[in-house]
């Protein structure tokens, strides 16, 4: 891209400072970052909360939506771990929400999108690993290493099985976050990228735009999908820390 | 990539996601989801018990049809009864009424029978003594003899007996 040296497909990435802030050693500045979680809090509480002020046998458009996305968690934390996790809902529907509204925001133009930076993603999936871990030795114990080594298999695999086990149970925080800091990026980059031949091709820039908009559409539904995949490894993990396997 | 070059704003961003996390987590525990919960059982409340309310009044409505359809037939059956009573009464009355009637019938053919027999044998009185007579006289006149009370009684009963 010799002629497109004005376009920085990175550009959207960068963390601004909006109101410096210092604590101690630590620079907690709120940034465009910081904003965009705050602007993701307050759009999924006035969607949930607003919507439901009526509290209306009949649901109207607003309130139907907010039902939905409640039952949809549901399910799927009954569907995946069982009535056990009952407890971990508003957990589990804070994270649905936040990622999924963090993601389609960021699809607006000109907005920062805060899960496409891997800091956030690993901080949201080593806590939920940390929990994850702790839940699980907190209900079984030393039983909890069952997990590592599946009931049944004969005592010989040990010595296959257990690395293997203990690699892809530690490996959860990394594949975890790292898929949904792609996906973010990816789709970003290849939305700023196209958007970048609209402009180049000059008159044939029709072309390029319309598969930018094929390409949004698209990223919606990855929107959507990864805010999904991440909730429901998180119930998954989840399932195994309290009925193992 | 800003991502792992700006390691200067790693704390900042952890900070904010725990504040904005926290934020939003309470937000849901203690106001969203608790009136969501609220709102869908409720609903569920309303239309199950919708559903069993419509089921009574629906038991309800075949137990007032049964009562219905039960209180035609005792109607139906008690009109029955009453028009074969009453078909029983007139036929006795008229049954009775007749063998009335017949008895009188046959006592008046008696007494006018007896009647007719007594004109009768009186009418054969006077016969017998118009026959004496028309007898004696025709004998006279053609034999010019007078025949005997005894003898001409004795002839017309003979004659009338051989009539009758």
């Amino acid at each position: 891209m010799a002629s497109g040296g004005s376009i920085d497909p990175m550009h959207q990435f960068e963390v601004t400072t909006l109101l410096p802030i210092q604590l101690g050693n630590y620079d907690i500045s709120f940034t465009n970052s910081a904003l965009f979680m705050s602007l993701s809090v307050l759009l999924v509480t006035i969607f949930l909360v607003g919507s439901t002020r009526g509290r209306a046998l009949v649901p109207g458009r607003w309130q139907s939506m907010a039902e939905m996305s409640y039952e949809m968690v549901a399910n799927l934390l009954r569907d995946n771990v069982g009535s056990a996790g009952r407890q971990y809902f508003p957990f589990v529907f804070t994270l649905f929400m936040f990622i999924l509204f963090g993601n389609v925001i960021g699809l607006v133009p000109g907005t920062f999108t805060f899960t496409s930076h891997i800091v956030v993603t690993f901080a949201m999936a080593i806590i939920i690993f940390l929990a994850v871990t702790v839940i699980g030795f907190a209900r079984h114990g030393a039983g909890f290493l069952r997990l590592f080594f599946p009931h049944g298999a004969p005592l010989w695999t040990a010595v296959i099985l257990i690395p293997i086990e203990l690699v892809s149970y530690l490996s959860r925080p990394i594949s975890l976050s790292v898929r949904l800091f792609a996906n973010m990026v990816v789709g970003h980059v290849l939305l700023k990228v196209i958007a970048g031949f609209v402009i180049m091709l000059g008159v044939f820039g029709f072309i390029p735009l319309g598969v930018l908009v094929g390409i949004t559409a698209l990223e919606f539904l990855v929107a959507a999908l990864q805010a999904y995949v991440f909730t429901i490894l998180t119930c998954i993990y989840l399932h195994d820390a309290i009925h193992l396997h | 990539m800003p991502q792992f070059e700006q390691i200067d704003t790693f704390v900042g961003q952890i900070f904010w996601l725990i504040v904005t996390f926290g934020v939003l987590y309470f937000l849901m525990a203690k106001v969203a989801l608790p009136r969501l919960a609220s709102i869908l059982e409720e609903r569920e409340n309303r239309v199950s018990g919708d559903l069993e309310k419509a089921e009574r009044l629906k038991q309800e409505a075949e137990e007032v049809l049964s009562d219905y359809q039960k209180a035609i037939a005792d109607a139906r059956a008690s009109a029955v009864a009453a028009l074969k009573e009453s078909a029983d009464e007139i036929a006795a009355t008229s049954a009775k009424r007749q063998a009335e009637f017949d008895t009188q019938l046959s006592e008046k053919v008696q007494i006018a029978e007896d009647k007719i027999n007594a004109a009768r044998s009186e009418a054969m009185g006077h016969i017998k003594d118009v026959a004496k007579d028309v007898a004696a006289a025709a004998t006279s006149k053609l034999l010019g003899t007078d025949v005997t009370d005894a003898k001409l009684s004795k002839a017309v009963d003979e004659a009338l007996g051989e009539q009758n």
